[in-house]
């Protein structure tokens, strides 16, 4: 069997981590097999670098177990796991040079002279640093300290190099050249690299494994072309790449309702009738000049010109639809557009309505989200009777002034639905409230949310 | 336009008021103090000052002794202090700022009252006064002045150099004399430099703490100076305004203190 070369280094299990009343990380659940290119993907806040600083233990998880090796570390202190870390800003030592710096963790093994020479030097070469040992650290340019910083961690034979965003300080060219050397590294070195990055690019480029997180939690593990191509949920597929996710409906297998065309598709088992989200990447649309091939039509937009491709947004009917191709039509023409069966992606949706526990008051009032809303007379109603409260996405109502609204609440994730946006907001009361609009809101926005009462579904 | 708002608006020009109270108070004493060592009561030049001093073993061996507690004491404050420093910028902020301020309350009260009030307490626990408690009064006038340079580094600290250190399997006792230290010590050298050079020139403190049975250097100069003995008074300023330079040239010397993080 070739368990042995496939057991997992790093496993992660239920792992939570609060800092105060703040849930950072929430349930995690991750098993990394040796040699492994891993990278933790997320946006800024989503958790990814607290999970890497509880692997390299500078944290300790709240709940849950970490193993490294089979060997349970959840409350070994940092300087006795397997692990080396590469961080953000390097950390170099200022008080010491070059060749002090990769060799301080050989001294405290006390290593032998000749050796811990002999392997600081092998480091330096590795990173192409060489002729570089007696260099005082803060002569060296942001790319040659992130180098020496590598050479630091890799010097000590980790079983797990753990690097955080460590590519961030730098431009893009040298960031490029960067990441190959660094792919090249870890197929040299046959060593476990976790890597923690927002670049959703980078993690393409670099991983054998992605794991994507939001919100302290885990999204989607795969490969990097399961992750493109097959989004779990509507948060992956807009954050790895571009792409339209528009709603739909699944009429049956293989057949998909979506911007008022029945498309062919190659999903199944979603039943018939289900509501969908349908996500369709703009490399995969085809657009050609009106005939009869089109399965829908529309007008161009918009066209920019983006160095190997032209980015046009066509309107059709009510629904825009961002296309990627070679050819630039122009602004105002009229253009037929065709997307392949293989090319459409189907997802479940999350959810189709927003769902709150409450507790009702009496006949014409329930209480959920922390305060109490007038609702449509609830027949044979109890007070203090515990009930679900439904709300649908386009009925909440947003407003600019957060002191207007019943409730208030931060603008945390926007998804552009080709004919509406779909936002999350996170409320005072620490849930999630869902929101349909038209209205174009910005990250981080503080809103108002009102509730109106005939929006409010109360079900026993 | 008119000449004063014109004078007025150069920013610079505000610094004057400064720089003539500087030249009168502070460069034509040093240069007075110079010109007085350098001659004789009739005004003829003359190294004879210099000569005196190191023919009195008396006042040799008042400069070496001043020189040596003025070392014990700067070594107390940096083991007292370091400690201290080390614990302030560990603390939560609110609660490190209502210990700075317990630091700071004594340094409110005037030395003289302070050091009188160390008299009173040393006879109230009938303890001797004398050598002992000249160092314990000298270390309880100036240790917040080794207190803070370290504290400001230590809490300039970025965290990750520690952290980084832990990674590379530095446990705690080693991740404080590998990194923490080294990388204080800009700071310490800045606490050296503000307890050492005072220290040195004290002398109201060991009259009092002492009842005036241990001499120190400044109690020398000061003695010689309201005796009307300028010009020796004057050679023994000089003498100890050298050693003071030679500290802060050691101090400014390492390339720590160009990254600042200390007071100086």
């Amino acid at each position: 069997m070739i368990q042995s070369d496939h057991k997992p280094i790093i496993e992660i299990k239920n792992v939570s981590k609060c800092f105060g009343e703040k849930t950072a990380l929430e349930d995690i659940n991750l098993s990394v097999k040796k040699g492994e290119f891993v990278t933790i993907l997320g946006p800024s806040g989503c958790g990814k670098t607290t999970l890497l600083r509880l692997i390299a233990g500078f944290h300790n998880a709240s709940s849950g177990e970490i193993r490294i090796d089979g060997e349970d570390v959840t409350d070994t202190p940092p300087y006795k796991r397997p692990v080396n870390t590469v961080f953000q800003k390097y950390a170099l030592f200022p008080h010491l040079n070059v060749y002090d710096n990769i060799a301080f963790g050989l001294k405290l093994k006390k290593l032998p002279k000749p050796e811990m020479e002999k392997k600081v030097k092998a480091a330096l070469k590795m990173v192409g640093m060489t002729d570089y040992e007696y260099r005082d650290v803060d002569s060296l340019s942001g790319g040659q300290q992130q180098r020496v910083a590598i050479a630091r961690a890799i010097v000590n034979e980790p079983e797990v190099l753990l690097l955080d965003e460590p590519l961030a300080a730098l431009d893009l060219k040298m960031r490029k050249d960067m990441q190959m050397e660094l792919k090249e590294m870890h197929k040299r070195l046959g060593i476990t690299f976790v890597y923690v990055t927002h670049d959703q690019e980078e993690a393409l480029t670099l991983s054998d494994t992605i794991v994507v997180m939001s919100e302290g939690k885990v999204q989607q593990i795969g490969t990097p072309t399961d992750i493109y191509n097959e989004p779990v949920n509507s948060f992956v597929a807009d954050f790895i790449g571009e792409s339209n996710i528009l709603n739909g409906t699944m009429v049956e297998d293989c057949q998909v309702i979506c911007c008022g065309h029945q498309f062919e598709c190659v999903d199944k088992g979603f039943g018939r009738n289900v509501p969908v989200d349908v996500v369709i990447r703009p490399e995969d649309v085809y657009i050609f000049p009106v005939s009869e091939a089109a399965q829908l039509t529309g007008v161009v937009q918009s066209c920019i010109f983006k160095g190997v491709h032209y980015e046009m947004v066509v309107l059709c009917g009510r629904y825009e639809i961002m296309v990627q191709d070679y050819h630039a039509f122009e602004v105002g023409s009229e253009v037929g557009l065709l997307v392949k069966p293989f090319d459409i992606h189907i997802m479940q949706k999350e959810r189709t309505c927003n769902t709150f526990e409450g507790r009702l008051k009496d006949a014409t009032h329930v209480e959920f989200l922390g305060c109490v809303f007038e609702c449509l007379p609830v027949e044979g109603a109890v007070a203090d009777m515990p009930v679900q409260v439904e709300v649908d996405f386009d009925r909440v109502q947003l407003q600019d002034d957060a002191e207007d609204g019943m409730l208030t609440g931060e603008v945390k994730f926007i998804l552009y639905k080709g004919d509406h946006y779909h936002l999350t907001v996170w409320s005072d009361w620490d849930e999630n409230v869902f929101v349909d609009t038209n209205d174009v809101w910005d990250d981080g926005d503080q809103v108002g949310i009102t509730l109106p009462k005939e929006a409010i579904r109360v079900i026993k | 336009m008119n000449r004063l708002s014109l004078f007025l608006s150069a920013r610079k020009n505000w610094v004057l008021p400064y720089v003539i109270f500087s030249l009168v108070f502070v460069v034509l004493p040093l240069l007075l103090i110079v010109v007085y060592a350098f001659t004789d009561d009739a005004g003829h030049l003359t190294l004879a000052n210099f000569g005196k001093f190191f023919d009195h073993p008396e006042a040799v061996n008042t400069f070496i002794y001043s020189i040596g507690i003025a070392i014990i004491t700067t070594i107390g404050c940096i083991v007292l202090g370091y400690p201290a420093a080390w614990i302030l910028s560990r603390s939560r902020s609110s609660y490190a700022q209502t210990l700075i301020l317990l630091f700071i309350l004594p340094m409110w009260v005037n030395v003289l009252i302070r050091t009188l009030a160390t008299v009173a307490l040393f006879d109230f626990c009938q303890l001797p006064l004398g050598e002992g408690a000249l160092i314990f009064g000298m270390i309880y006038n100036f240790i917040p002045f080794m207190i803070f340079p370290i504290y400001n580094t230590l809490q300039k600290m970025d965290r990750s150099y520690i952290e980084a250190a832990e990674d590379l399997g530095a446990n705690s006792v080693q991740v404080f004399w590998k990194v923490i230290l080294p990388l204080s010590m800009p700071g310490v050298v800045s606490g050296i430099m503000m307890v050492f050079m005072p220290t040195v020139s004290t002398f109201a403190i060991a009259e009092l703490l002492t009842m005036n049975n241990i001499k120190l250097f400044g109690t020398t100069m000061q003695e010689n100076i309201n005796n009307s003995m300028w010009n020796y008074g004057a050679a023994l300023s000089l003498i100890m305004l050298f050693l003071i330079a030679a500290t802060s040239l050691f101090g400014s010397d390492g390339k720590e203190s160009e990254k600042g993080g200390g007071l100086w």
